[in-house]
């Protein structure tokens, strides 16, 4: 959380007037019981009405006055909150755009989008909080002491004793629930695992009968449940009678002390009263106090979450400057290269060894988990080889800098993502100039002119959030599209046909071949049928290329590719 | 639409009442404790203001009768601790209980809903009823409990004891307080519409964040990251803008409401003192109407808070009520039968079926199934081919005709006779939170260890799991547990391929496993389907071409029927699926 405070910097004379004002208003609350003590002793005492009236209207002003400086303060304290707030998102935001894929595996979006969203509102409030409140409540207790003892030493000790012995019972089952108040929250998350579980799995669930057994154990873990609310729930419930029999006990030993002090003549009985009310006033703040540090531990272990996040360094270095890259031989050639991904054990691709031409197509085939999505990870330099090297036009891939060297690829991942905003906006990711014309090329070339022509403004159809209002087959398309648009040296395409029917399949690849100057084509895929015609096939087993050549050659020489391709043509090739 | 959300409030609360009834004795004593320790806790005052009153000045002190005062202040004290105690234990207890209650109920409730209902609500809005609204239930009625009622106790018996002290202050006073009341209603009135603009931009900011950090991979891949950046910060200085104004208008209400009060503290002492000078109250009854003019202004404002919050509790309940109340799926019948040996005979007669009324769907369809007949279905996504699924399941019933298992009407037999009858496993896998073995045993709880590795071994899922940290004792669950979606797969077939029901029901069973493992399960699936009658959703044709009996859908309707070599002399839909699976 401390080094989350930096960026208060920028507002530090708001985080230094907000508490400072908060702290005025607390000042002449104080002076209240010494004005009431004032009345009784001296208006009352000597039968002054006009100082009775002149005293009353003291405390008016005394109000007014605080009034003044706690609006001051709120304000402050929000501004200096809220644009602590929205600095430490920009930099929270700025950090998560700038780690790699290890990073965001580890960690995972949704809890990222968690930190920058109800993660921030609790640290702001924090902030807020803290700046209203956390000085004035302590300076109220230690305050009203210190007016105590301005009247008399004696009496202030049982203030003394009694805030001693409150601080320890508040601070006591705080501490004590706080640990209670996480598990209870652990077993709050059980039963709604449990539930999302069983909504999940209900066609399951019911086909194997399994519904008792379903609402036994949901029944288990809730009764686990409330028995540890209700175990909190008697610590918690201790707070207020504790206080309570404190603070009072101390009023009667200072009622008691105070006769006594009186009897001698050391103190009048308007200094009785005073003093009376200043022991009220401590029970009144140490309980906002109480509440305030619960949210503040909230608080604090929300910002630690995000500082969490801050402190996460992209594993993964881009060089600044630009480097000339000419056409070389082979435009892409993997030497020697394992990838092991963060926290894993085993190695996902290991001694790749491929050279690449410009302009010709590779497929990439395999069972599932083989390793093609990681080898075509490794080319576009998502991941770091742990050993070997990936070279893109003769020169390693980790001397490009990442806006050119993305510009060189065009990607269209497995899962077709598309973001709200015109179909125009969304081509446009890949190349953010293009125009009207390049992008209908672009359309064109994935087979997705048709419905789009069909849509009621055609390049302006707004598309929801994740492309809701889209087929998946259209969003599929779109997504080659927005590959193609920015004229790529290197296409990748991760399976990205599996939505598409067999013919569109076709069509496209066809489209893709006859592109000038025609792209490196990596097709990753399941089926057989889209890398026939690849100019290069590698079968991948295990993180190993197991097979490369063409389809002939490996139907050859390849046990694994032909299996794959009999397992999904066998008969057909006999007829 | 106003009088409607009244009216379902009514009802909500008459629902909780009947809830909260079941432990009427604890309410009662809770009620009762409230009662005494407002009482005693504004006593009090009293007794300390009777002290001051003895405590004149200089070798003035009426030390016999402080001390009696004092030692029954102090058994006051301590009775009124041991009460607060058991009120607050008991409050604590009830609403937990309550909740639990309620929470059974609805989540049993959910094993009878029809699927119907289960499919048509987003699955994170059921939860959330489950957990979040009843939580924000407990919360409200917590704080109704311990708040409202001491509350308006406080308030009732501050009046009271004011009465008894001074006619005129008290007037003052109740007249005074409703300024504060007003003016914190007027400043919430005027904040709502900040608080609705901040939310609104927060929405915005959220589905942005949602959007692009959800897909930080894409963003990276584009080089977007800028762009992204851009619009964030442009959200975010509006949010900016927004929030200072809702949450400094908002903060005015304290300040504002403590000013007021400090003004009624200022005007009581200001009539008390003139009326001590006057004779007609003492030192002690100042001293204790300025306390009473402190406590009685803050159980008004905690009650407005308090209703509001009531008020969302009731909102939150309504919302699980709602499901509880839903319609149950039809309950088996008393005179159900059980289907024992079931051959596999399954008849469609004249089903019609339609998901929402008015739009058809299946429409007069016939088929007759000999036992160990495989029949596979065909076509493009979207199709209808789950709809089939849900109906010999009974997850759903038909609107008109009949099946018949067994020549039983499928509606006269107990569900779970029916659905033991088959063993399916979806496309969509699914895995309970536990062990790989208690996954695998699940249609058949019985089963021994030689038995579950037998039927993993068949389904090429042994070798796997032994290499799993614990084996067949590792914790899985469904979202977390570094299997591959194959791997999940091999599990579910698992499952069935150990308790082999005389029906089987596969529904893209084999998706994501690569065709090489497939391949090499192909000949225990061969195993499992002799004999069997078994129903197959399948895209890859070469799994198809095999059945008995081929069921090609399109839009609902089972457009074709017949064997692989019918069905392509035919020259119809199906040949035209079957030939572009081929073409280039």
């Amino acid at each position: 959380m401390k080094k989350l405070l930096v960026y208060l910097k920028g507002y530090r004379t708001e985080s230094i007037l907000a508490p400072l004002f908060k702290m005025t208003e607390a000042l002449l609350e104080l002076f209240v019981p010494l004005v009431v003590a004032a009345i009784i002793d001296k208006g009352i005492g000597n039968g002054d009405t006009s100082y009775i009236i002149k005293m009353c209207l003291l405390m008016g002003g005394l109000a007014l006055l605080g009034l003044t400086s706690s609006v001051t303060a709120q304000y402050f304290s929000a501004k200096a909150a809220i644009g602590f707030a929205e600095k430490l998102r920009h930099v929270l935001f700025r950090h998560i755009q700038s780690l790699s894929y290890s990073e965001l595996d580890e960690t995972g979006t949704s809890t990222l989008i968690t930190r920058l969203t109800s993660d921030m509102n609790q640290v702001q409030n924090g902030v807020n909080l803290t700046l209203r409140l956390f000085l004035r409540s302590p300076f109220i207790v230690f305050g009203a002491m210190i007016m105590a003892f301005t009247i008399d030493t004696k009496a202030a000790m049982i203030f003394v004793g009694a805030i001693v012995l409150l601080s320890a019972v508040v601070f006591g089952i705080m501490m004590g629930c706080i640990p209670l108040y996480n598990k209870i929250q652990k077993k709050l998350d059980d039963v709604l695992g449990i539930t999302r579980e069983n909504l999940s799995g209900v066609r399951v669930i019911r086909a194997f009968c399994k519904e008792n057994e379903e609402i036994e154990e949901f029944e288990n873990t809730n009764n686990a449940l409330t028995k540890l609310q209700k175990f909190t729930g008697k610590i918690s419930a201790l707070m207020n009678p504790l206080t309570f029999i404190i603070v009072n006990f101390a009023i009667i030993i200072l009622i008691y002390t105070g006769a006594i002090e009186v009897y001698k003549g050391i103190l009048t009985q308007g200094a009785v009263v005073a003093l009376y009310n200043y022991m009220s006033q401590i029970l009144v703040e140490l309980i906002k106090l109480a509440n305030l540090i619960i949210s503040l531990t909230k608080a604090v272990a929300c910002g630690n979450r995000i500082e969490a996040v801050l402190e996460l360094e992209p594993s993964m270095r881009f060089p600044e400057e630009k480097i000339n890259s000419n056409n070389t031989e082979y435009i892409i050639e993997i030497k020697n290269a394992d990838l092991r991904y963060k926290n894993a054990s085993d190695f996902s691709l290991s001694d790749i060894n491929i050279r690449v031409k410009p302009g010709e197509t590779v497929g990439i085939i395999g069972g599932t988990g083989s390793g093609k999505t990681s080898l075509v990870n490794i080319i576009s330099r998502f991941y770091d080889v742990e050993n070997g090297e990936v070279l893109f036009n003769g020169k390693n891939i980790k001397e490009y800098p990442s806006d050119q060297l993305r510009s060189c690829f065009g990607i269209v991942p497995q899962k077709a993502v598309l973001f709200k905003g015109t179909i125009r906006d969304n081509i446009k990711w890949g190349k953010k100039d293009a125009t009207d014309e390049e992008i209908n090329r672009a359309l064109e070339l994935s087979q997705s002119k048709e419905f789009v022509e069909k849509k009621e403004n055609g390049l302006d159809y707004e598309i929801e959030q994740g492309g809701k209002n889209l087929s998946g087959g259209q969003r599929q398309r779109l997504t080659i599209a927005r590959a193609l648009v920015g004229n790529p040296k290197v296409l990748i395409l991760d399976d990205s046909s599996s939505a598409l029917d067999f013919a569109t399949d076709a069509k496209l690849r066809k489209a893709v071949r006859e592109m000038t100057p025609s792209p490196t084509v990596f097709i990753v895929s399941q089926r057989a049928s889209s890398i026939l015609y690849a100019d290069k096939i590698i079968v991948l087993d295990d993180g190993r290329a197991v097979g490369l050549g063409t389809h002939d050659e490996l139907l050859e020489s390849c046990e694994i590719y032909r299996e794959i391709y009999d397992s999904q043509f066998s008969r057909e090739g006999k007829k | 639409m106003n009088n409607n959300k009244k009216v379902n409030q009514k009802y909500a609360l008459k629902k909780v009442l009947a809830y909260i009834g079941k432990y009427k004795v604890w309410i009662f004593l809770s009620i009762l404790f409230a009662a005494v320790t407002v009482a005693l806790s504004l006593y009090l005052p009293i007794l300390i203001g009777r002290a001051i009153d003895l405590i004149v000045g200089k070798n003035n002190v009426d030390f016999d009768n402080i001390l009696k005062i004092l030692t029954e202040s102090a058994v006051i004290i301590g009775v009124n601790a041991i009460l607060q105690w058991f009120m607050n234990t008991i409050n604590n207890r009830v609403t937990f209980q309550v909740v639990r209650d309620v929470r059974n109920e609805a989540f049993t409730k959910l094993q009878n809903l029809p699927l119907s209902y289960i499919d048509s609500h987003r699955h994170g809005e059921i939860v959330s009823k489950l957990i979040a609204d009843v939580d924000q239930f407990a919360d409200g009625l917590l704080m109704g409990f311990t708040q409202f009622f001491t509350g308006v106790v406080t308030i009732l018996g501050t009046l009271a004891f004011m009465l008894s002290i001074n006619f005129k202050i008290t007037i003052l006073v109740v007249v005074l307080t409703p300024i504060s009341l007003f003016v914190a209603r007027f400043i919430s009135k005027r904040t709502y519409n900040y608080f609705k603009k901040q939310s609104e931009i927060r929405g915005e900011q959220t589905a942005l964040v949602d959007e692009m950090i959800g897909n930080q991979k894409i963003v990276r891949a584009f080089s977007y990251e800028k762009e992204s950046l851009n619009q964030f910060d442009e959200i975010n200085k509006r949010l900016s803008e927004a929030s200072i104004k809702a949450v400094f208008f908002s903060s005015l209400t304290n300040p504002v409401t403590r000013f007021i009060n400090s003004l009624i503290y200022a005007a009581v002492g200001l009539t008390g003192a003139i009326a001590v000078i006057n004779g007609t109250v003492t030192v002690g009854g100042l001293s204790c109407f300025l306390s009473y003019a402190n406590q009685y202004t803050k159980p008004f404002n905690e009650i407005s808070g308090v209703i509001t919050e009531l008020q969302n509790a009731l909102a939150c309940a309504a919302r699980v009520f709602e499901l509880i109340e839903e319609e149950p799926q039809i309950p088996d019948g008393d005179d159900s039968k059980v289907i024992t040996n079931a051959k596999g005979k399954v008849a469609l007669e004249n089903v019609s079926f339609s998901y929402t009324p008015g739009q058809k769907l299946i429409e007069n369809f016939n088929l007759n199934i000999r036992p160990g007949q495989r029949i596979a279905i065909v076509g493009p996504t979207g199709c209808g081919k789950t709809t089939l699924i849900n109906l010999l399941m009974r997850f759903y019933d038909v609107n008109e005709g009949k099946i018949l298992v067994e020549n039983e009407d499928i509606r006269n037999v107990t569900r779970e006779s029916l659905r033991s009858c088959y063993g399916m496993v979806l496309q969509e896998t699914w895995l309970k939170n536990g062990t790989v073995r208690e996954n695998i045993v699940m249609g058949k709880p019985d089963a021994t260890d030689e038995e579950v590795i037998e039927a993993a071994k068949a389904t090429h899922a042994h070798s796997f799991i032994k290499r799993l940290p614990n084996g067949y004792d590792t914790i899985i669950s469904d979202s977390n547990s570094g299997l591959s979606q194959g791997q999940k797969q091999l599990l579910c077939i698992t499952r069935v391929m150990l308790s082999i029901p005389p029906m089987l029901i596969l529904d893209e069973a084999t998706s994501s496993i690569d065709t090489r493992t497939e391949t090499r399960i192909q000949r225990s699936f061969a195993k499992m389907m002799e004999g069997r009658t078994s129903f197959i959703v399948a895209h890859r044709l070469s799994t198809i071409r095999e059945a008995d009996v081929i069921l090609v859908m399109k839009d609902g309707n089972v457009i074709e029927q017949g064997s692989h070599d019918e069905l392509l002399s035919l020259g119809g839909f199906y040949a035209k699926l079957y030939n572009s699976q081929f073409a280039v």
